[in-house]
């Protein structure tokens, strides 16, 4: 056993402890912000693992956009809806959470057996190693040059529906003109369409100061 | 020496884990309240897939890593649909003031 394997052995172990241990605390903890850091965690250690494949542009993919923009992202999110609000308790909670456990622990062990039992075609050819890089970029030009394209046609269209989806209507100020808009038409922008009114009067919703 | 551990990592070590990540997101995707945290299990998830397809990539496809060009646009999608997912809840929190995923009930019967 040479030193190198001990050194994989080791960051392997490593990342999965990070990885299982921050997956259950993304979904588990009471507080989001919490979560959504233990998600860049998660997101780190996954990009640690592709390097233990030999991967390193996707690693670096990952990093860049998972941990530099998604996780932002999720963090804006919390930022902007973070209101504190009692949750209506449930009837029959407990159960559910159970029975959503128990599918997904047979979920789990299927998927482990499909893993343990299937004889796969190992050893394969050896790896590329740091010509991956080389390699993607030859993919990504030939014969995945169209997917590549429509990739990028998807995240306009993303940019363009997220902007929106998000956007508020109404200016405060008339574009052309310069003038203050009609004040009524932003109060009526400001009112929320979709509350229903027997959930307003619930005390269960009463909003924070 | 003593212990017998495998002079390599396995690949069924990466599937494991995959599994791991993949049914920890779906537990929480069912079972989140919160509907920020339902999009960040969805991140989960598609991580635990992109493990297995860069594990596979590694092992049986050494050559023409065809897993990971496939990991790359997988990663392009989770970022386009992040984005649109957190655009429709800052609007569906702006129409109805809740994250609460139970009290997003407009179309149930």
């Amino acid at each position: 056993m040479t030193i190198a394997s001990i050194a994989q052995l080791i960051s392997f172990a490593a990342l999965s402890i990070t990885l299982v241990l921050g997956a259950l605390g993304v979904v588990l903890l009471p507080n989001i912000v919490y979560s959504a850091f233990l998600l860049g965690g998660v997101f780190l250690s996954v990009a640690g693992l592709y390097l233990l494949l030999n991967a390193s542009f996707v690693a670096a993919a990952q990093v860049l956009v998972y941990v530099g923009a998604v996780n932002v992202l999720i963090l804006f999110a919390i930022m902007l809806v973070n209101k504190k609000e009692t949750l209506a308790a449930i009837p029959g909670l407990a159960l559910r959470r159970v029975l959503s456990g128990a599918v997904c622990a047979g979920l789990f062990a299927l998927l482990l057996r499909v893993a343990l039992t299937t004889h796969w075609a190992l050893p394969g050819p050896t790896p590329l190693g740091d010509d991956a890089t080389i390699r993607i970029g030859e993919h990504l030009f030939s014969d995945y040059l169209l997917p590549f394209e429509l990739a990028s046609v998807l995240l306009l269209m993303a940019m363009i529906g997220a902007i929106v989806l998000a956007r508020r209507d109404v200016l405060s100020s008339d574009v052309i003109t310069g003038q203050p808009a009609d004040q009524g038409l932003i109060e009526k922008e400001r009112i929320p369409l979709l509350l229903d009114k027997a959930a307003l009067e619930s005390p269960l919703l009463e909003k924070t100061p | 020496m003593s212990l017998n551990f495998p002079t390599e990592i396995p690949l069924q070590a990466y599937l494991v884990l995959a599994a791991v990540l993949f049914c920890t997101g779906v537990w929480g995707l069912i079972n989140s309240r919160n509907a920020v945290r339902v999009l960040m299990s969805i991140e989960l998830m598609l991580n635990g897939v992109n493990i297995n397809l860069m594990a596979f990539s590694s092992y049986l496809d050494g050559q023409l890593i065809r897993g990971q060009v496939f990991a790359i646009f997988v990663i392009t999608v989770a970022a386009a649909e992040a984005a649109v997912g957190l655009a429709i809840l800052l609007s569906l929190y702006r129409n109805r003031e809740t994250v609460d995923m139970e009290r997003f009930n407009l179309l149930r019967w």
